[in-house]
């Protein structure tokens, strides 16, 4: 037995003399300290990371059967659903795993505005977080075209038509993403390549960015307490634990029941009643004709509402256009977070009524927007669409001044749990 | 390393001209990667007019061809349908004079077409690109007060029996005209028009 724990020193001590192996461990393990309160948000950040493994490896699988051609790529995905080994499992896994990737990043995100994570001094993490969700919403739609089905064509349709809502060079600058008059199999092979090349690399390279600054300045938690402050005479914050084996222990369980949670939804409702996998989808593509009801994927439903409730035009700017900019503005106010909120304090925990009231709004705000997101447009809805943008915006608009007025508890010095 | 002192303005002469050469050079190699994103020359090629024949639609019957991957609609309009279009009791439109709406001249009026039985439109709507559903009755959808006109199923935009489209409805302007001319009683050319072609 020792001669092979001998045999792994001298390995590592090898590769350590010739790759800083030992210190990029203690940096991002080992030696990482994280507070000791973290609690059930803290898991959906590993989790993302899990998420993304499973799209990566299980993508690579698909590629293998799958035709990015216009006039086979609705079969070859068909054929990998029936013919292929095990296809089935591999083509519901990665549909399935896209749906979760943004169930653990929008919670994870959530987790950020209930702990204020984003505050000073991690406002560049927040902003390398919200450069990853934009690079995932254009990944996810990229992918939506490639099975060719009919909500692929004219979800694809609509949303390259977005952009040809920018004056002037709006309509030339739709046709260069489209490469086409229309969408087309030309569209077809360029959404492939930016879907399986071009944004999973910039996706993994923004992951590495995103932690890297992380555990520069360290985790922030559920009671908002910097750590750092207060060090026992070894230089190790008072509160804080080695994330591992503390939180690789801890991750690991978080990690299998969520497994046990995803493998459920792929064997019994990979589909979840139309809402990972939309039944127009199912039938391919016809250029020649919209389905009677279209409607995103669930993920995007809160924004594509905000787009579609935009029904006047004001200060010379046609309505569409200002769907067009407050869908843009709606996934772009996020970047403003760590300036907006004027709070002295970060956790939930010593926030006043101002602010609670202020995000539970934001919140069923957002949840309404995705509910009618997905269903047809009737004058009603588009009213409580409309009050719902209104109250969306107002939440951002208002926050330097509620952050400001609202009666926080004092801080401890030191975490609770 | 040389004897000297360093040579400052040596080191800022070469950085800037590297910069700079380099920096043409950059932006002109991106010229290629960008211009590749245009239609090809097969996708150009492909936008040619086509003809269509309209002898065997019935009064208030519509029919679907496909020009450049896009449908184009012919709709015989009934009498009734073609005096709704006049009617002063009607929708509100946005555009009831087409003057923001793209068509070719011969089609700038109110039925939008140059024979006022036949109306020919590129069925996509003007919001975001989603063809419209034809709703010659009142439905659901479009209220007891219809007309006749077109739905957009994606974004709830509305349309008159021209593609003149209703104001405060997200689509901004009438549905486009495409170019075209008779080339007998019973057969159109989509595409081409007498007074060019798109």
């Amino acid at each position: 037995m020792s001669f092979i724990t001998k045999g792994l020193t001298g390995l590592r001590d090898w590769v350590d003399d010739r790759f800083p192996l030992v210190q990029l461990w203690n940096d991002h393990m080992g030696a990482y300290y994280a507070p000791k309160n973290f609690n059930f948000w803290y898991y959906f950040g590993v989790l993302s990371l899990v998420v993304l493994v499973i799209q990566i490896v299980t993508g690579i699988w698909l590629v293998m059967n799958y035709k990015p051609d216009a006039t086979l790529a609705f079969a070859s995905v068909e054929y990998i659903m029936r013919d292929v080994e095990w296809g089935w499992l591999i083509r519901y896994m990665h549909s399935t795993g896209a749906s979760f990737f943004f169930i653990v990043v929008y919670l994870h995100m959530f987790r950020g505005m209930l702990y204020g994570s984003y505050k000073q001094p991690r406002e560049l993490i927040w902003i390398l977080g919200m450069f990853i969700y934009l690079s995932l919403m254009a990944e996810a739609f990229f992918g939506y075209l490639l099975p060719w089905g009919q909500m692929s064509f004219w979800g694809a349709q609509v949303i390259t038509s977005l952009f040809g809502a920018i004056p002037v060079v709006g309509e030339q600058l739709a046709e260069l993403i489209r490469g086409d008059y229309v969408i087309s199999d030309t569209t077809l092979n360029r959404f492939f390549s930016f879907h399986v090349i071009a944004l999973p690399f910039a996706i993994a390279g923004l992951v590495v960015l995103h932690i890297i600054a992380l555990h520069e300045v360290g985790s922030n938690n559920p009671d908002g307490v910097e750590i750092k402050k207060l060090k026992d005479k070894d230089g190790k914050p008072l509160d804080g634990i080695p994330f591992h084996p503390y939180y690789t222990v801890k991750d690991s369980v978080g990690v299998v029941v969520f497994l046990m949670l995803f493998s459920a939804v792929v064997f019994f409702a990979p589909e979840m009643g139309g809402y990972f996998l939309e039944a127009n989808n199912f039938i391919p593509a016809d250029p020649l004709k919209t389905p009677l009801h279209i409607a995103p994927v669930w993920y995007f439903t809160p924004f594509y509402s905000i787009l579609r409730a935009n029904t006047y035009p004001f200060l010379g700017v046609d309505a569409k256009l200002w769907g067009v900019i407050f869908m843009g503005l709606g996934t772009m106010v996020f970047f403003l977070l760590p300036w907006l909120d004027r709070s002295p304090v970060k956790s939930i925990r010593y926030r006043g009524v101002l602010y609670k009231s202020a995000l539970a709004i934001f919140v069923v705000c957002f949840v309404i927007l995705g509910y009618l997101g997905i269903l047809p447009v009737t004058d009603g809805r588009t009213l409580v669409a409309q009050i719902c943008t209104v109250l969306y915006f107002l939440f951002f608009i208002l926050m330097p001044f509620y952050t400001k007025w609202d009666k926080t508890k004092p801080v401890p010095e030191r975490v609770t749990h | 390393m040389s004897e000297t002192a360093v040579d400052l303005d040596r080191r800022r002469f070469l950085t800037g001209t590297a910069v700079i050469i380099g920096g043409i050079g950059a932006a002109t190699a991106a010229v290629p990667f960008i211009a590749s994103f245009q239609p090809s020359a097969r996708a150009k090629a492909i936008g040619a007019p086509v003809e269509a024949d309209i002898s065997l639609i019935e009064p208030g019957q519509q029919v679907t061809f496909k020009w450049r991957g896009k449908p184009v609609w012919v709709l015989r309009r009934t009498p009734e349908q073609i005096e709704a279009l006049k009617a002063s009791d009607g929708p509100v439109l946005g555009d009831p004079e087409s003057l923001k709406s793209e068509q070719p001249e011969f089609a700038a009026n109110a039925w939008r077409s140059s024979k006022p039985e036949y109306l020919v439109l590129v069925g996509v709507c003007t919001h975001l690109g989603c063809s419209p559903s034809f709703r010659p009755l009142p439905d659901a959808d479009t209220g007891p007060t219809w007309k006749g006109g077109y739905f957009c199923p994606c974004h709830g935009s509305k349309f008159d029996l021209a593609g003149r489209v209703f104001a405060g409805v997200p689509a901004p302007t009438n549905m486009t005209v495409p170019p075209y001319k008779y080339l007998s009683d019973t057969r159109i050319l989509i595409g081409e028009s007498d007074g060019g072609s798109a």
